[in-house]
């Protein structure tokens, strides 16, 4: 928390800046520019994603800081999960089985 | 639009509720006027932030929309009582049985439950008000403006009528043309949005506003209920704002999410539904479980048995809610391993239920049981509710839910539910903490025929559907002909139905009586209470306690009073800080009502012009800086001097 | 942590619980997009005779609109910065800039669905232009409200400078905005960079 708590210049963020506009540009040069097959190539960016998401909370949002800290990690976890199961679940329920559309 | 469009015309009992509505609202006003409570009902109750105001305006609430849906119900049961009745015809059988489903769970179940807890957590957690009294205030205007916007449905332009759940494409335009299942979707998402910020309030409130010393561990048990039920609230009604918001879009603007010709898909709405209703099945039930919890505890005289793995239940049953939708569409032709799956995790919720009821059973085990109203509706939970729970596992095999699935089987199984789960709770937790919100006590003894009747009358109403489920019966069917040999159940349901009615007609007539004749006299803990709340006087002052008590361990109020710890000192005495009441919560309430009701009929350009009064609202709350205000100490000393006699 | 250290959004009660508040309804927000996601990738191949993603997107603006957004939650991170030592001028002027790189990125968006609609395809269309709009839409109608929003906090800044009460508000108005930055980076992957053919 000091760190982001002092009059030095904001290193943290630009670092941040920097690394999302590099993570952003490697996923559209790992879509554009490789001849990886579909799955990999979504498996790679969608990893990319995440790194860019876990920038955003704990660089620029300082998800950690705080009294709640603690409290708010285990939010995002249960969240992360939440979402996890919404995304996934509704997946597999909807496109396996008779209940296959195509 | 042409005005016998507007307003439903046709159905002489539709038209004697128009001329009641409308003789009752212009009754009320000129009484109002007459007696001069505007203003009073203004600033006490309107423009209210106290959590206590504001549970009991929910709990009112919950009691009309009981009457509401009771009378839905009553309908249902006296159209199928025998054979071939023409008392009600299909269509409007269809809108009853839609409206008794949706007022039930989502405007009587959920605003009884979050009414007393509103009333009772900041109570028990030692805490002055909620974390956010005026999102909370903005709350209740939001559920209320949802609820009665569903309510004038019936006579204004038409109930919704695809049932509770409204699967497309029944509930969709081509199926259901007209206005009444935008109501559906409009309201309960007025209401919805309500409900989300109670969840979020709530789950502050308790990680902040504990008293000192408090820790997880020593938090009352209905406390954490209401904690695991909001945090289900913040995980659930989301999804279900997004199912609303795609059901509308369909409906006012023709999109294609559940329409199979233009690539939409109708069990993406199942889906999406599920995902919330069957976490809302839990955030119904959890706070009621809280409640019997604190009853049987009270009223057996003995700490609550397993505190510890009731805690950890709770958690679990939380952790699971989230994991079992797709058992209520087996039948939609899933692949083997995805019933297979959710029939497991369907039930591994049977473990940490029943963890719960040995729970409760090992509680009474040896304790000096007090026969109570509320510890009679405790009582009475646990083996209706077992059946329920029982009945559940039954449908929970996938194989076999294809025999039962939308049989008059299921509708007994989740009556079985929610009726001993919530409103036997709701019951009982109004006779516990009665005394704490107006001061005095409901009657003992009117209340036990309210118990009698009605416990009776539901067991008479609900068992024999199993039986004609078992035969064969579906649900929501509007008649039956007499070769089915279902016309003696039902019509001994029906007389149920009315055994019940009379038991609510009871608690009602309980209410009346005791406002006008209970004795004022009861202190503040009537019934050799354990937790926080009856610690302060009852009712509860305004500011809940003169000073915030500290906390050593699980049921602390109990063993200081034991040790006669009790007592205020005079020097302990600081100025209270309180907030201030806002006219913008209920403003706001009836902007979304306004608006809501436009877009119900598409009036886009209405609804529109009508959308600038929810920015107004939303501004001037974002430029209020009231700071709220101090309650000085001699204020305090006088307040508590009137209760507690001379302080120390 | 002592009282100096902490913050000035931290300082009272009352800002820590509106904090903590904000982060439990983005743990809703997560919900609500996750759904919306959810949904967009079940009626994602069903164009039912209309356009695809692959026949409308173009790299070139989703990528400007994807780099407006990041700068922007770049320099909403910086008017946090200089909130936190109390410069009010530098936190201002950051705080235009983010809310300028908000608007140029809503106009792209606006021209973006434009172009779709002229292509043909429209929310009515089918169930993957209806869960696409949806989601898309949905995050824009967000970062509409954000700017709004945040102009609103702007000007309690600017009349009552930085206390304890406006600036918890524009902490947790910093927090929104950089958690629909978030939201893009999943809607730039997952339908943008999915939807096109590699």
């Amino acid at each position: 928390m000091s760190s982001t708590h002092s009059s030095r210049f904001p290193w943290n963020h630009l670092i941040g800046f920097i690394l999302s506009i590099a993570l952003t540009l490697l996923a559209v040069f790992v879509k554009f520019q490789t001849n990886f097959s579909d799955s990999i190539i979504m498996w790679i960016i969608g990893t990319l994603a995440i790194f860019q998401a876990m920038i955003q909370l704990f660089m620029f949002m300082h998800v950690t800081e705080g009294k709640e800290g603690m409290i708010n990690v285990i939010n995002m976890i249960y969240s992360i999960f939440l979402a996890l199961v919404i995304v996934f679940g509704s997946i597999w329920v909807l496109t396996s089985g008779h209940a296959a559309m195509h | 639009m042409s005005l016998d469009e507007f307003f439903v015309t046709g159905d002489p009992m539709i038209l004697a509720s128009q001329i009641a509505i409308g003789l009752t609202m212009v009754g009320l006003i000129a009484l109002i006027t007459y007696l001069k409570k505007w203003k009073w009902l203004w600033t006490e109750w309107f423009t209210t932030v106290d959590h206590k105001k504001i549970g009991i305006m929910y709990i009112l609430a919950g009691v009309l929309m009981f009457f509401r849906g009771g009378v839905d119900g009553l309908l249902m049961k006296a159209q199928t009582s025998r054979p071939e009745l023409g008392f009600l015809d299909a269509q409007h059988y269809d809108e009853i049985f839609t409206t008794h489903g949706v007022i039930m769970i989502l405007f009587m179940a959920m605003p009884m439950l979050i009414g007393i807890m509103n009333v009772v957590v900041p109570l028990q957690i030692g805490a002055r008000d909620v974390a956010f009294p005026k999102l909370n205030a903005l709350s209740f205007w939001l559920f209320f403006a949802g609820a009665m916007l569903f309510n004038v449905s019936f006579v204004i332009g038409g109930s919704p009528d695809a049932g509770w759940t409204s699967y497309f494409p029944l509930a969709g335009k081509e199926f259901t043309p007209g206005v009444g299942n935008n109501y559906y979707a409009i309201a309960l998402q007025i209401a919805g949005i309500g409900t989300l910020a109670t969840g979020i309030n709530f789950v502050v409130t308790i990680i902040k506003m504990r008293a000192p010393g408090m820790s997880w561990m020593k938090m009352p048990i209905f406390t954490w209920t209401s904690l695991v039920t909001s945090i289900i609230i913040v995980a659930a009604f989301p999804i279900f704002t997004v199912a609303l918001a795609y059901m509308s879009l369909d409906r006012l603007f023709g999109t294609h999410f559940f329409t199979v010709a233009a690539g939409g898909d109708p069990m993406l709405w199942l889906n999406l539904f599920w995902l919330w209703g069957h976490p809302e099945v839990y955030i119904v039930v959890l706070p009621a479980f809280g409640m019997f919890s604190e009853v049987i505890a009270t009223f057996a005289r003995k700490n609550l048995y397993g505190y510890k793995s009731m805690v950890f239940a709770v958690a679990g049953i939380a952790f699971l809610s989230m994991l079992v939708w797709v058992h209520h569409f087996y039948t939609m032709g899933n692949s083997a391993a995805v019933n297979s799956i959710f029939s497991l995790t369907t039930m591994m919720i049977a473990i940490p239920t029943g963890v719960k009821i040995f729970n409760w059973l090992f509680t009474l085990r040896k304790g000096r049981i007090e026969f109570s109203t509320s510890m009679l509706w405790a009582l009475a939970f646990i083996p209706c509710f077992t059946i329920g729970g029982v009945t559940g596992v039954m449908l929970a095999m996938a194989a076999a839910d294809y025999q039962y699935h939308n049989t008059m089987f299921l509708v007994a199984h989740f009556h079985y539910v929610l009726i001993p789960g919530v409103v036997f709770a709701v019951f009982a937790a109004l006779y516990y903490w009665w005394p704490k919100m107006f001061g005095f006590k409901l009657n003992e003894k009117i209340g036990k025929w309210h118990f009698w009747l009605f416990v009776i009358g539901f067991n008479f109403t609900f068992m024999p559907m199993f039986f004609v489920g078992l035969d064969g019966m579906s649900r929501r069917m509007y008649t039956y002909s007499e070769s089915t040999g279902w016309g003696a159940w039902l019509g001994f349901s029906a007389v149920g139905s009315l055994i019940m009615a009379a038991g609510f007609a009871a608690l009602c007539y309980n209410i009346y009586w005791s406002f006008r004749y209970a004795s004022r006299d009861v202190g503040s803990d009537p019934w050799n209470g354990r937790t926080l709340e009856w610690a302060t006087a009852s009712p509860a002052p305004h500011y809940n306690f003169a000073v915030v008590p500290e906390v050593e361990k699980l049921d602390d109020f109990w063993y200081k009073k034991k040790e006669g710890k009790l007592g205020l000192k005079k020097s302990d005495l600081k100025s209270v800080h309180m907030p201030s009441n806002s006219w913008t919560p209920v403003f706001l309430g009836v902007a979304f009502g306004i608006v809501g009701f436009f877009l119900v009929f598409e009036w886009f350009t209405l609804a529109i012009i009508s959308s600038v009064l929810i920015v107004i609202g939303l501004v001037a709350n974002s430029f209020d800086y009231d700071d709220g205000y101090h309650i000085p100490v001699d204020e305090l000393e006088k307040e508590e001097r009137e209760w507690r006699g001379e302080l120390k | 942590m002592t009282q100096a250290n902490t913050p000035l959004e931290y300082r009272s009660q009352q800002s820590q619980m509106n904090i903590l508040g904000f982060w439990i309804f983005l743990g809703a927000e997560i919900v609500l997009f996750s759904t919306l996601f959810a949904s967009y990738f079940v009626l994602e191949h069903n164009t039912a005779g209309g356009p695809a993603g692959h026949d409308i997107f173009i790299l070139k603006d989703v990528l400007i609109e994807t780099f407006l957004l990041l700068t922007s939650s770049f320099t909403a991170g910086l008017a946090i910065h200089f909130m936190r030592n109390n410069a009010k001028n530098d936190m201002i002027v950051w705080t235009i800039v983010t809310l300028l790189l908000g608007a140029g990125f809503l106009y792209m968006e606006i021209n973006e669905f434009i172009h779709y609609v002229h292509e043909g395809a429209t929310i009515q269309t089918s169930g993957f232009t209806a869960g696409f709009f949806t989601l898309l839409g949905t995050h824009g109608a967000h970062v509409t409200f954000g700017i709004i929003w945040i102009s609103l906090l702007l000007v309690q800044i600017f009349r009552r400078g930085i206390t304890e009460k406006t600036s918890s508000k524009f902490f947790i108005a910093s927090l929104y905005w950089h958690f629909l930055d978030v939201v893009w980076i999943f809607i730039f992957t997952f339908v943008y960079l999915k939807g096109m053919v590699g």
